[in-house]
């Protein structure tokens, strides 16, 4: 497979299913939202793992002692290999979390700090 | 702390949790859904093929029709339903008889309920594989989940581990998506799925190796392809491995049942190796062992939704009786009838062998010796 993961492809390129022969498909607002630094486009109120997943993200973080790479395995929110740093809050279940306009969203390394802006 | 409080919770709304809040809340019952998705229906709106089954289960409907069906019996009795998504059962406290829960991460909340019915699915199994934990490596249903219900595109070349009806289902549902299935690996002599379901890859030109199974995933940081071998009939690897190149790896090699809450709440569980993992000790109407607890759905064993349609009636039934809410006679039966009907085939024979072994006498009489 050629097609390199990561954010280099750019905004606006989500990879979409256009055609399906039974499922139409209804998706919320475009909107835009950081990975890593790197703006991107989503849709509002899906799932953020989907909307990286669309924009050829596979890598969502990295495992704390051997630093493998990790992406979704369950997308229902059982099995934390998704866990991302969301607005600062590591361990975010990004399969089931809604992404939201101006989202902050960064690659874990590790464990993930605590949350500095937590009360 | 917000605290709810409802007469029946329902854990979980797929095809068993929403069949048993339209049960419960058809009769007058205040019943309140939890559901961690972002929205109902569970493993059905996954589905794109047109269910088996009887017609009481709609079958010849596809599945993402029947979620929409049942959402809308549901919507007749929308008064005694309350419904949070996005929210995840976090934990039972016997203690207090209470139950927490968060919303979206950050709002947590405590849940005090009458009765709880518990139909929290399933998740997938992994097989052991060199670097099955490499991005790409996805299981069956987040497979289905980002192509189905999400409408992005999973990958361009995918290798399925798993000839049971799921990767079969899962394998002709990809190239719907447009993706391109290089082969099916299944390690068994035959093909676990139906027949039906079978010849549909085939015809599309899809090989289904049986005997072979993956014995490595390629790829540093992403899948690049897979290492595929032969079996013998003590399932060693025999002759020369196999390059598939691919970029996703579906692992469709089963399930087993999400029963943390079951256990936390005291429930006498057992393994019971023919409903896949660990499971509640229930009588016929689905009520534990902790009688303020009922089980329906895959959470109970795994089976199919069609199945977990009638026993998420059972339960919804039963946690109305034991309420007090009064209840059509014959109902359970006409319930329990429908569900040996949709065993009485070739797969129920196990599903029946481990329910003998799972299944008490009311518990009443357990109870009182």
């Amino acid at each position: 497979m050629d097609e390199k993961s990561g954010p280099e492809r750019g905004v606006g390129r989500m990879d979409l299913i256009h055609d399906h022969p039974i499922l139409e498909f209804s998706h919320g607002e475009k909107i835009t939202f950081t990975f890593d630094g790197n703006s991107m486009e989503g849709h509002e109120g899906e799932p953020i793992a989907m909307a990286l997943h669309a924009n050829g993200v596979r890598v969502y973080r990295e495992t704390a002692e051997k630093h493998r790479p990790r992406g979704f395995f369950c997308a229902i929110g059982k099995c934390s290999s998704c866990f991302m740093v969301v607005d600062g809050v590591p361990n975010v279940r990004t399969c089931i979390t809604p992404l939201k306009a101006g989202m902050k969203v960064e690659t874990q390394h590790g464990k993930g700090k605590v949350f500095e802006g937590a009360e | 702390m917000k605290r709810l409080e409802t007469e029946i919770l329902v854990i979980g709304g797929g095809a068993a949790g929403l069949s048993a809040a339209a049960e419960a809340a058809a009769a007058g019952a205040k019943v309140m859904i939890l559901e961690s998705d972002l929205h109902l229906g569970g493993q059905l709106v996954k589905q794109t093929h047109k269910f088996f089954g009887s017609k009481d289960e709609y079958a010849g409907t596809r599945g993402f029709k029947i979620a929409d069906i049942l959402l809308k019996e549901m919507e007749s009795c929308k008064e005694n339903i309350e419904i949070h998504t996005n929210t995840t059962v976090t934990g039972y406290y016997s203690e207090d008889d209470t139950f927490t829960a968060m919303r979206d991460e950050d709002e947590f909340f405590t849940i005090k309920a009458d009765r709880a019915i518990v139909a929290t699915g399933a998740q997938e199994r992994l097989i052991p594989f060199v670097n099955n934990d490499l991005p790409g490596v996805y299981g069956a249903g987040a497979v289905q989940t980002i192509m189905n219900v999400y409408g992005v595109v999973p990958g361009k070349r995918v290798l399925m581990v798993g000839a049971g009806n799921i990767g079969l289902i899962v394998s002709y549902q990809l190239m719907q998506a447009g993706v391109e299935v290089a082969a099916i690996v299944e390690a068994a002599p035959k093909v676990g799925g139906y027949w039906v379901h079978a010849a549909k890859v085939r015809r599309m030109g899809v090989p289904i190796l049986l005997r072979h199974s993956i014995k490595r995933a390629l790829g540093d940081e992403i899948i690049t392809g897979a290492m595929i071998t032969e079996l013998n009939e003590r399932f060693e690897p025999v002759g020369e491995e196999k390059k598939i190149d691919c970029d996703v790896i579906c692992i469709a090699v089963g399930l087993t049942p999400t029963t943390e809450i079951l256990s936390q709440a005291g429930c006498e569980m057992m393994y019971v190796p023919e409903l896949c993992g660990n499971v509640a000790r229930r009588d016929s109407s689905m009520q534990t062992s902790n009688p303020k607890f009922f089980t329906a759905g895959d959470a109970s064993g795994i089976e199919e939704a069609s199945a977990a349609m009638v026993e998420g009636r059972v339960a919804g039934l039963s946690a109305l009786k034991s309420l007090g809410y009064p209840t059509e006679h014959g109902r359970l039966e006409e319930y329990w009838g429908r569900l040996q009907a949709l065993r009485s085939g070739e797969a129920g024979k196990r599903i029946c062998q481990g329910l003998t072994c799972v299944l008490t006498e009311d518990w009443e009489a357990v109870h009182n010796g």
